[in-house]
């Protein structure tokens, strides 16, 4: 009988042979993503990495794919290789001018050297809880240094930087880099700093109301004066051809008004003494003058 | 392995015990040491070997369904062919991928990036080897960032330290499969991040009446650049394609005072517009006058005295034609006035220029 017939009539021995051979594969052979870095660790000793870091190399053309090790002597310890994140918890932060802040920071890094992050903090996300407490004296450092104002300017790139510079130098004692830190938010806290900022804020809108009325007052004041002064060079250009004729012209015209004789009715009844000598009686007397 | 042949130590054994060992050295498939237990009982027959026993009936079966039973050539190539059909439809199923139009299928090789596929057909190399992640680089996706305090309100810091409540929306869509797959850890966060990260930079270069007001675009045209910078630096494989303000209001607390502002504007131009409405009077009328009065001299200018005179008759006529007139003849007459109760100082200044201008 040929070795296959016997199998073929073993089934069972068929079947352990298999998953035997199954083990032996998987512990020889590891299929390596292009997400991870493995670090191959040799009776607890790190000896080798696969699909490490670098910056250089293109998806298709890094350290990726099948790998193979001693069995049951060399063990695995994956790595993330892509960029994680860690965000610091709430911090209250105090700038030079005493205003309290509240600001959430993030951080990003990212595994470079496998060996020393897994001999000094074992996994990806114990480097992250150990970077976080850097991150928050970082900033309060920094921050405590300067006013509340330089948050808000572009200084706030410098601020940055520093802080960086000195979370990269713990991160870089854990194998990692870091790749940005930024402010994610920086609040008022609430209760009495944000209801300050609010009252200032509400003072400052009832200025500009108060102010934006006093210059509608003044403008409008000045366009009255404007149309005074142009009525009364209208008038005066075309009076002032002749004085005495005005003179004459308007009192008629006033006469007119007084006594109620265009159309309205003049307060007050009239009485009108006329003396013969009157101009107006002039004709009255006869020629006898 | 355990039992290569139909004489097994247990066979032998079986043989040994009873006179039917002849039978039982070949029955219909090797013998079983399970077949054991029945044929030692000291009241069954050689012709009873063979009944029946549940563990018996299910090793049976098992062996008709892997094909153990049937050691002839026929019911071997059956077996062979079942294998061969699984293993084919394995390779057809798992080596062709269908990719939408609006998806890439980004290959892994034993986990090393490959290359992606386009959209239509596929063909890889079977599933263990080859592996394709779909995914959708056409989908628009959408994150709305708003309330993200407690109070409902998403505050944010101005340039000018002033509070303003935002809400906004980021859209961005996957440009480089691989990198989005492979290079960051938590893409949607990450962009999450980013965007309020990079509109409160933004937000703390202007002031709050730019942020509520007119500059809004080019504060969201800055953010999405900025954006994509970040991103670009984190080679995160994703294109910003635009972030739009939805809300850029003062926040609840002072949104009256806000108001009031408003107010005050309006009131500014009603006062402007009452001023205007005046002055516009007051030309227009000094206007009329002055052309009235040009009228009338032109004309008095032809003849002065004659026109004069009219004019005044005329007035005269109309002043006198309703009032109550009395002529005193007799010079030297002191007349006695009664006065109206209440009579007003005015009158008699008009009285005295009307007795004035006879003398």
């Amino acid at each position: 009988m040929t070795t296959v017939s016997r199998l073929v009539r073993n089934p069972i021995a068929w079947g352990l042979l298999a998953i035997f051979l199954l083990i032996l594969c998987s512990s020889i052979f590891a299929i390596v993503p292009e997400t991870k870095q493995a670090l191959i660790v040799r009776v607890g000793e790190p000896v080798r990495i696969y699909n490490r870091y670098d910056p250089k190399q293109k998806f298709g053309h890094t350290g990726a794919g099948l790998i193979a090790r001693v069995p049951f002597f060399e063990s695995i310890v994956w790595v993330d290789k892509r960029v994680l994140d860690f965000d610091m918890q709430r911090q209250a932060v105090l700038s030079t001018d005493q205003l309290r802040l509240e600001v959430d920071a993030f951080a990003r890094y990212r595994i470079v050297d496998p060996i020393r992050m897994y001999v000094t903090a074992r996994n990806e996300k114990n480097v992250g809880d150990a970077l976080k407490p850097i991150l928050g004296s970082a900033l309060r450092n920094e921050l405590g240094k300067r006013p509340f104002a330089a948050l808000l300017s572009p200084e706030r790139g410098q601020l940055m930087d520093n802080i960086q510079k000195a979370l990269a130098r713990v991160a870089a004692q854990y194998g990692a880099e870091i790749v940005d830190v930024r402010i994610k938010r920086a609040d008022l806290p609430s209760g009495s700093p944000l209801d300050s900022a609010f009252e200032r804020m509400r003072t400052a809108r009832e200025q500009e109301a108060r102010s934006i009325l006093a210059e509608g007052s003044r403008e409008a004041q000045i366009i009255r004066a404007d149309a005074d002064a142009d009525a009364s060079r209208i008038y005066a250009d075309s009076f002032g051809k002749d004085p005495d004729f005005y003179d004459f012209y308007r009192a008629m015209q006033s006469y007119r008004v007084t006594f109620g004789t265009d159309g309205m009715e003049a307060p007050g009844a009239a009485n009108v003494i006329l003396s013969p000598d009157n101009e107006y009686l002039r004709q009255f007397r006869g020629r006898e003058r | 392995m355990l039992n290569e042949s139909g004489g097994g130590p247990w066979g032998g054994r079986g043989g040994g015990s009873g006179g039917s060992g002849g039978d039982g050295g070949d029955g219909l498939g090797p013998r079983n040491p399970w077949q054991q237990p029945p044929r030692k009982r000291p009241s069954s027959g050689g012709g009873q070997r063979f009944g029946p026993s549940a563990l018996d009936e299910l090793i049976r079966r098992g062996r008709a369904r892997f094909g153990g039973g049937f050691p002839n050539p026929q019911g071997h190539s059956i077996w062979l062919w079942a294998i061969g059909l699984f293993v084919l439809a394995w390779i057809a199923l798992t080596s062709m991928h269908i990719v939408a139009p609006q998806q890439r299928g980004v290959i892994t090789r034993f986990g090393k990036y490959a290359g992606t596929l386009g959209p239509g057909v596929g063909l890889t190399f079977p599933a263990p080897i080859d592996k394709v992640q779909k995914v959708d680089v056409d989908h628009i996706h959408t994150i709305d960032i708003d309330t993200g305090s407690g109070s409902g309100q998403n505050l944010v810091l101005t340039g000018d330290q002033n509070i303003v409540d935002l809400a906004y929306s980021v859209r961005w869509s996957i440009r480089e499969p691989e990198l989005y797959l492979f290079e960051l850890a938590d893409p949607d966060d990450t962009i999450k991040e980013v965007a309020e990260s990079a509109m409160r930079a933004q937000l703390a270069r202007v002031s709050l009446n730019d942020a509520i007001g007119p500059r809004r675009s080019e504060i969201e045209a800055r953010v999405a650049q900025s954006m994509q910078a970040l991103l670009d630096s984190y080679r995160a494989g994703v294109t910003i394609q635009g972030v739009a303000i939805k809300q850029a209001d003062p926040p609840a607390e002072v949104v009256d005072a806000f108001k009031a502002v408003s107010a005050a504007q309006q009131k500014k131009q009603s006062y402007l517009n009452d001023a205007r409405a005046y002055a516009l009077q007051l030309t227009a009328k000094a206007q009329g006058e002055a052309a009235a009065f040009d009228k009338v001299y032109a004309e008095y200018r032809l003849a002065p005295e004659v026109t004069r005179r009219r004019m005044y008759y005329e007035t005269m006529e109309k002043v006198l034609a309703k009032t109550d007139k009395t002529v005193i003849e007799a010079p030297g007459v002191m007349p006695y006035i009664q006065l109206p109760r209440g009579a007003r100082p005015l009158p008699p200044p008009a009285t005295t220029q009307a007795t004035e201008g006879g003398k």
